[in-house]
C-alpha cells in the first residue's frame, strides 16, 4: 500500500528542524526567526506569557498554521504548499489540543478508529484493535461506546491523546492541554502524557504546567514577543536562568 | 440541636418524591391552566373559542356532509358535498393519465412506499442499499413506469400528467435533487479556491434574487425562444430544473448557516488527523452540520412542496390546479370549499408527516449534553 512507502529520516536526523521561521497574521509579526532542531525522542516543553506564539509555533509543524519565511523539516519531508507533503506529515505529526476538539457525533471508540480507517486504510477490526489498545493505556476502556459529551473534561482529553496515538505517529504536539481542565483532572492527563513521554515518544508540550517540565522535559523552550528567548535544560532553566525575560516570566509564575 | 451550632450529618435527607400537586395530570394543569385567576379566564375563554369553531366545522364536514352518490343531486343535507371529492377522486389522483393505465402509477406510489419505509424504519436492514436504491434504481423504474414506451408499456405523454401524482413528482424529484446540490454550494461558498467561491455566490444570489413564478415564466416562455429550431424538450422537465436550481440556492443557505456553527477545533482536529479536504467535510463537519440544520432544511422543503402548486400558471395541472378546474364544471358549480378543503387537507397531511419524521431524526442524533 502506498501509505507504507513514506521515507523517514535516517534516525540521526533530527524529528523535527526549524530554520529562520517568520510568520505574520497581516501586519503583525508572530514569529521571528525561530530557530529550533528537535532530536529523536526528545520531549520539549516550551512556555512563555500569552500571546508569545507558542501555540503558533507549534502549530507550524503540522501546517494548521502557514509560515511565511524559513524552513521546516518534519521527518525528512520538507513543509511546503504541497498538499501532499502536508498530507504526509500529517499522518506522522499527533495534536492534542486545548479544547480536546473530540467529534461530538461520535463514539469514544469511533472518535479513535476514524482516521486509521480512512486515512490509513486500516480494516475495522485491527482499527478497534488498536483503538482498545490505547483507551487501556489511558484508562478508559470502559467509555469506549460513550459519546465525548458524556465525558469530564479530563476523560475527554485522555479520549483525544488515544485518538492521535492511534495513528502511530513519530511526533506528538500538545497545545496547553491542560489548561481547560479542573484542577483536579490535571493530574490523570499529565499522568497520561508522563507514562507517554517514558515510550520514547518524541513530544512537544506547549504548557504552563511547570511540575511537568521539571520531571520530564529533555529541554525547555521559553519564548516572549514571538522569538525564542531562551532553550535550556530544564534544572539550568528554573535554578540559572540566562536571561533576564526568562527570569522575570519565572518569578510572576513561581511566586505562588 | 443546641444554639448557634450546625451538627449537620450528611444523608440524614433521604430524596423524597414531589408533592403530589406538582406532578402528574392534576401538576400539569394547575401549573398551565389554572395558576392564576388571570390564566384560568384565559383557559375558559379558550375553551369556548374551540367550541364556537370546532361544534359547527364538525357538524358541517361529518355529521350533515353527504357521502354517497354520483352527481349533486344527492347533496341534499346542507353540509359538505363529499360526493363531489369522491366523483372526481380520480383526476385529482392522476390527472387525465389513461384509466387504463393508472395502475402503473400505482404501482410507483407502493413502490416509492415501500423505499420509504426502508429507508426510515430502522427495524429494516440493509439501510445502504436502501439509499442506493432509492436514488439510482427507483427513479430508473418510476421514469420507465411513468412515462412508458418500453417493455411493451404504452407510452403517456406528461403533458397528461396530473393531480397528486404530479405534485409529488415535482416535490421529490426536487428535494432530491436540490439537497446534494444545495450543500455543494454551500461548500463552495466557504471554499478558499476564489473561483469557485465566486462561482457560488454568483449562482445561490441570483436565483434568490428572482421569484419562483418569474422563474417558471422564464423557463416555459423565455426558455424555448432562445433554443435552436427543432430543439424542444418537454415542458415538466423545464419546470423541474427551474425548481432544483431555485431551490438548491436556498438550502445552500440553510447548509452554510450550519457549517458556520461548526467551531474551528472540529476543522483543525480533522486536518491533523491526515484526513483530507472531502472526507473533513464527508464524515466530520457535514454530519454535524446537518443535523444543526434539519428544521431549516425541513423548512425548505414544506415551502418547496407547497410552491409547485406555482407551476398552474405554466399550464401543469398539479392538485391545486386539477381541483381548480374541477371547480370550474357546470355541474359542480359552488363546491369551492369543498375542494379547497381537500386541497388543504391533503398538503398539510404531507407537510405534518416531513416535520414529525424531522423530528424523530432529531431525537435519534441527539448525543449527548455538551458539543
Amino acid at each position: 500500500m502506498s501509505e507504507n512507502k513514506i521515507h523517514h529520516a535516517p534516525e540521526g536526523l533530527p524529528a523535527v528542524q526549524m530554520q529562520g521561521v517568520h510568520k505574520w497574521y497581516g501586519e503583525f509579526h508572530v514569529l521571528k526567526n525561530i530557530n529550533l532542531d528537535v532530536a529523536r525522542g526528545e520531549r520539549i516543553v516550551i512556555c512563555g506569557p500569552s500571546g508569545s506564539g507558542k501555540s503558533t509555533m507549534i502549530r507550524c509543524i503540522n501546517r494548521l498554521e502557514e509560515h511565511q519565511k524559513g524552513h521546516i523539516v518534519v521527518d525528512g519531508t520538507e513543509l511546503t504548499n504541497d498538499v501532499k507533503n502536508i498530507e504526509i506529515i500529517r499522518r506522522e505529526v499527533g495534536m492534542v489540543f486545548q479544547h480536546f476538539n473530540l467529534f461530538p457525533h461520535l463514539t469514544v471508540l469511533e472518535n479513535c478508529t476514524l482516521a486509521p480507517i480512512w486515512v490509513r486504510k486500516m480494516p475495522r477490526a485491527e482499527a478497534e484493535e488498536i483503538a482498545m489498545h490505547y483507551l487501556e493505556k489511558v484508562r478508559i476502556p470502559d467509555q469506549a461506546n460513550k459519546y465525548p459529551g458524556q465525558l469530564s473534561g479530563g476523560q475527554q482529553q485522555r479520549v483525544a491523546i488515544a485518538r492521535s496515538l492511534c495513528m502511530s505517529p513519530r511526533i506528538m504536539l500538545f497545545d496547553e492541554p491542560t489548561s481547560a481542565l479542573d484542577p483536579e483532572m490535571i493530574k490523570e492527563v499529565l499522568d497520561t502524557m508522563i507514562e507517554l513521554a517514558e515510550t520514547g515518544m518524541t513530544m512537544l508540550v506547549v504548557t504552563h504546567e511547570m511540575g511537568f517540565a521539571k520531571t520530564v522535559a529533555d529541554r525547555v523552550v521559553f519564548m516572549d514577543g514571538g522569538e525564542i528567548i531562551e532553550v535550556n535544560e530544564p534544572h539550568e532553566f528554573f535554578n540559572n536562568p540566562q536571561h533576564e525575560r526568562s527570569q522575570l516570566f519565572l518569578s510572576q509564575i513561581l511566586q505562588h | 440541636m443546641s444554639e448557634g451550632k450546625t451538627d449537620y450529618i450528611p444523608g440524614q435527607y433521604p430524596d423524597l418524591p414531589p408533592p403530589i400537586t406538582e406532578v402528574g395530570v392534576v401538576g400539569w394543569l394547575r401549573q398551565n391552566l389554572f395558576s392564576n385567576w388571570w390564566n384560568t379566564g384565559l383557559t375558559f375563554l379558550g375553551l369556548y373559542l374551540v367550541y364556537l369553531i370546532f361544534v359547527p366545522l364538525i357538524q358541517w364536514a361529518i355529521i350533515d356532509a353527504d357521502w354517497v352518490g354520483d352527481s349533486r343531486e344527492a347533496c341534499t343535507s346542507g353540509g359538505a358535498c363529499w360526493v363531489f371529492i369522491r366523483v372526481r377522486l380520480d383526476q385529482f389522483l392522476y390527472g387525465f393519465y389513461p384509466v387504463g393505465e393508472q395502475w402503473r402509477v400505482n404501482m410507483t406510489g407502493l413502490l416509492l412506499a415501500a423505499t420509504i419505509a426502508w429507508l426510515t424504519v430502522p427495524k429494516i436492514p440493509g439501510k445502504r442499499y436502501a439509499g442506493l436504491f432509492a436514488l439510482v434504481i427507483f427513479p430508473v423504474i418510476a421514469y420507465l413506469l411513468l412515462s412508458g414506451g418500453s417493455f411493451g408499456l404504452e407510452p403517456v405523454e406528461t403533458t397528461l400528467w396530473g393531480g397528486l401524482m404530479l405534485t409529488l413528482i415535482l416535490a421529490l424529484v426536487g428535494i432530491v435533487a436540490a439537497f446534494p446540490l444545495g450543500i455543494l454550494l454551500a461548500l463552495g461558498r466557504r471554499s478558499k479556491m476564489p473561483i469557485v467561491r465566486a462561482l457560488s455566490v454568483a449562482f445561490i444570489e441570483l436565483w434568490r434574487g428572482v421569484p419562483l413564478i418569474t422563474v417558471l415564466f422564464m423557463s416555459s416562455v423565455m426558455l424555448p425562444l432562445f433554443l435552436p429550431e427543432g430543439v424542444n424538450f418537454d415542458k415538466l422537465l423545464r419546470a423541474l430544473i427551474g425548481i432544483v436550481l431555485f431551490q438548491s440556492a436556498y438550502i445552500a443557505e440553510v447548509v452554510r448557516s450550519g457549517l458556520q456553527a461548526i467551531p474551528k477545533g472540529q476543522y483543525e482536529a480533522a486536518d491533523a488527523l491526515g484526513l483530507s479536504y472531502w472526507k473533513k467535510m464527508g464524515l466530520i463537519i457535514l454530519p454535524q452540520a446537518l443535523k444543526l440544520v434539519i428544521p431549516g432544511i425541513v423548512n425548505t422543503f414544506n415551502e418547496l412542496f407547497k410552491d409547485t402548486t406555482l407551476v398552474m400558471i405554466i399550464g401543469l395541472l398539479d392538485l391545486l390546479a386539477i381541483i381548480k378546474a374541477a371547480l370550474e364544471d357546470p355541474n359542480w358549480l359552488g363546491y369551492s370549499i369543498e375542494g379547497y378543503t381537500f386541497a388543504g387537507l391533503v398538503f398539510w397531511l404531507f407537510c405534518f408527516g416531513m416535520s414529525r419524521y424531522s423530528m424523530a431524526i432529531e431525537r435519534k442524533l441527539h448525543t449527548g449534553h455538551k458539543r
